[in-house]
């Protein structure tokens, strides 16, 4: 079966405006199958993020191709959908205006971008609060606005950049198996970024470790724990703690590498 | 405990009053204040005089007014108007001549400020010169409008439009600037096209910075008015005050400020409810100015 996700030989520079160049990512390898939940983990500045940017079509490659369903990426695609780090719900619109952007720019009838959104912000949860402005919600109702303006858009790729660090310990589990269940109903291909090495475990099909900046792959690991999942119970399974020990050997080297850089760069 | 309840509402009660004491005291002290600058006023271009000679008064109540001949003037001027017509007629052209200028100078202002925001090679092009224009004091304009455009509203409009347009121009221009590179990527990734990415992200984000500077731009358009109409006119407020002065008539010039302080802040209050209803979505948006 073709792959959903296919990045070859791929490096990213980006130049600063002084002139400097900085390798985000080199020679990177990576494909992800349909339907696929793949995480990818690597220390602070390893070029996760940049993954994303050019899985997404935000940011051109420098050498190397990336293909999404087949065909390369020249601009942002339709099929792709992205969940951000920070809140990237539009602040000026509320819940209903926020979940139904999608559709509207993608010039759908606009009671039916208005019926779908109610859809969506019922399934994750938020019904009753469509005429709230982001900045009445907490971190977790916002993130789930995000959510739901990803989702409705259907996309056959979810890019995912750290989504849930900024949110508490019990509200980031909610939201986890949430984010499962959601997936389960989509069957999209998942690229989800994180540093946290047990939310990748608890979620993933796949676990791979980039190496610290420039960025490439060091290891990938097979998470051959069954599903549905349950986040809570899912992290003290000893498969789970397994994998964390072995995962973490590969990891625990890279993040050594990145802190004694930062410390460098500090002092 | 429901004694501890009793004395928890009690402290409540306590509280609450003491909050009304305060606010009849900060009350009382203001409109204190406030006497005892005119009061002293008065007294003091009152104070000392010898004969009809003014300049004996410890203030010399022919340069400097004098409260009470300032309201003899507004009263005159309710009842038989000024010099050049009824009263309400100057208030109305200043108002228009303010209001015309505002509103053009803030539509030029907002589409000059988005489209070089959004479109750097031009704005690289014109950079250099709008801020030659920016650095000069455009009120010398005014000649050059009175010239052009004569007596009458539309170059008191035009200098008023001057002044407006750079101040709204910059906000508008740093707030498409200043939009968040993230919210930019995520209305691309949901399909929005450029156009809709102006109309959806970039206007709505640079609005804030547009608003903010709207009160400042509505004193510059009155400046603009006053100032062309002190230049040359036929009617306004700016005429009477030139006209007042010309005639050594410093009660005059003071009424004529108190009119205009009284406009301003009418003003400067239908500014803050425009302001309001803009950005709604703004956590704790501006209800009041506060010092």
């Amino acid at each position: 079966m073709e792959p959903a996700i296919e990045l070859r030989g791929v490096t990213k520079r980006f130049v600063s405006p002084a002139g400097t160049a900085f390798t985000a990512l080199r020679d990177l390898d990576l494909t992800v199958a349909p339907g696929e939940f793949c995480a990818i983990v690597g220390p602070t500045g390893c070029g996760k993020s940049t993954t994303l940017a050019l899985i997404s079509g935000l940011e051109p490659p420098s050498i190397g191709e990336v293909r999404v369903l087949g065909r390369p990426v020249t601009d942002v695609g339709r099929s792709v959908g992205y969940v951000f780090q920070r809140d990237a719900v539009f602040p000026w619109k509320d819940v209903l205006e926020n979940v139904l952007a999608g559709p509207q720019f993608r010039r759908l009838s606009r009671a039916e971008a208005e019926a779908r959104a109610r859809e969506w912000i019922a399934r994750v949860g938020l019904a009753g609060f469509e005429r709230y402005y982001p900045h009445q919600l907490s971190g977790g109702m916002r993130k789930r606005v995000a959510l739901a303006q990803t989702l409705i858009n259907e996309p056959q790729i979810l890019l995912m950049d750290e989504p849930f660090s900024a949110l508490d310990v019990q509200t980031r589990a909610l939201m986890e198996n949430e984010l499962l269940d959601l997936w389960a109903a989509t069957g999209a291909s998942v690229v989800f970024v994180t540093h946290d090495l047990e939310e990748a475990i608890a979620l993933a099909d796949r676990v791979v470790v980039i190496t610290a900046g420039p960025g490439t792959i060091k290891g990938e690991y097979r998470v051959d724990i069954g599903r549905p999942r349950n986040i809570a119970e899912v992290r003290f399974q000893p498969r789970s703690v397994e994998l964390y020990a072995e995962i973490w050997k590969d990891l625990r080297d890279e993040v050594l590498v990145s802190y004694e850089r930062t410390k460098r760069s500090v002092a | 405990m429901r004694q501890a309840d009793a004395a928890a509402g009690d402290r409540d009660v306590a509280r609450a009053r003491a909050r009304d004491r305060r606010r009849l005291l900060v009350l009382g002290l203001r409109i204190a204040l406030g006497a005892f600058i005119v009061g002293s006023w008065e007294l003091t271009t009152r104070a000392g005089c010898h004969g009809p000679d003014t300049a004996t008064c410890v203030i010399d109540p022919f340069f400097f007014g004098r409260p009470s001949g300032i309201v003899e003037q507004l009263g005159i001027w309710i009842q038989n108007g000024t010099a050049q017509g009824p009263l309400w007629e100057q208030i109305a052209v200043t108002l228009e001549e303010t209001v015309l200028g505002f509103a053009i100078g803030v539509v030029l202002g907002v589409i000059f400020g988005v489209i070089l925001g959004r479109n750097r090679l031009l704005s690289d092009v014109a950079g250099p010169y709008i801020k030659a224009l920016n650095a000069m004091p455009r009120i010398v304009l005014g000649s050059i409008f009175i010239m052009a455009l004569g007596f009458e509203i539309p170059s008191k409009v035009a200098l008023a439009v001057v002044l407006v347009f750079f101040v709204v121009f910059f906000n508008a221009f740093q707030g498409v600037r200043e939009v968040d590179r993230d919210l930019l990527a995520n209305a691309r990734i949901l399909g929005a096209s450029q156009r809709q990415l102006s109309t959806h992200v970039i206007l709505p984000s640079a609005l804030s910075w547009i608003v903010a500077s709207l009160h400042t731009s509505f004193g510059f358009a009155l400046v603009g008015a006053i100032v062309g109409e002190y230049l040359g006119a036929r009617k306004g407020i700016g005429l009477m005050i030139a006209t007042a002065q010309g005639t050594f008539n410093a009660n005059g010039v003071f009424a004529a400020m108190l009119i205009l302080a009284v406009v301003a802040i009418l003003a400067e209050a239908l500014v803050t409810r425009l302001e309001n209803r803009l950005i709604r979505w703004r956590p704790n948006a501006i209800t009041d100015v506060n010092i």
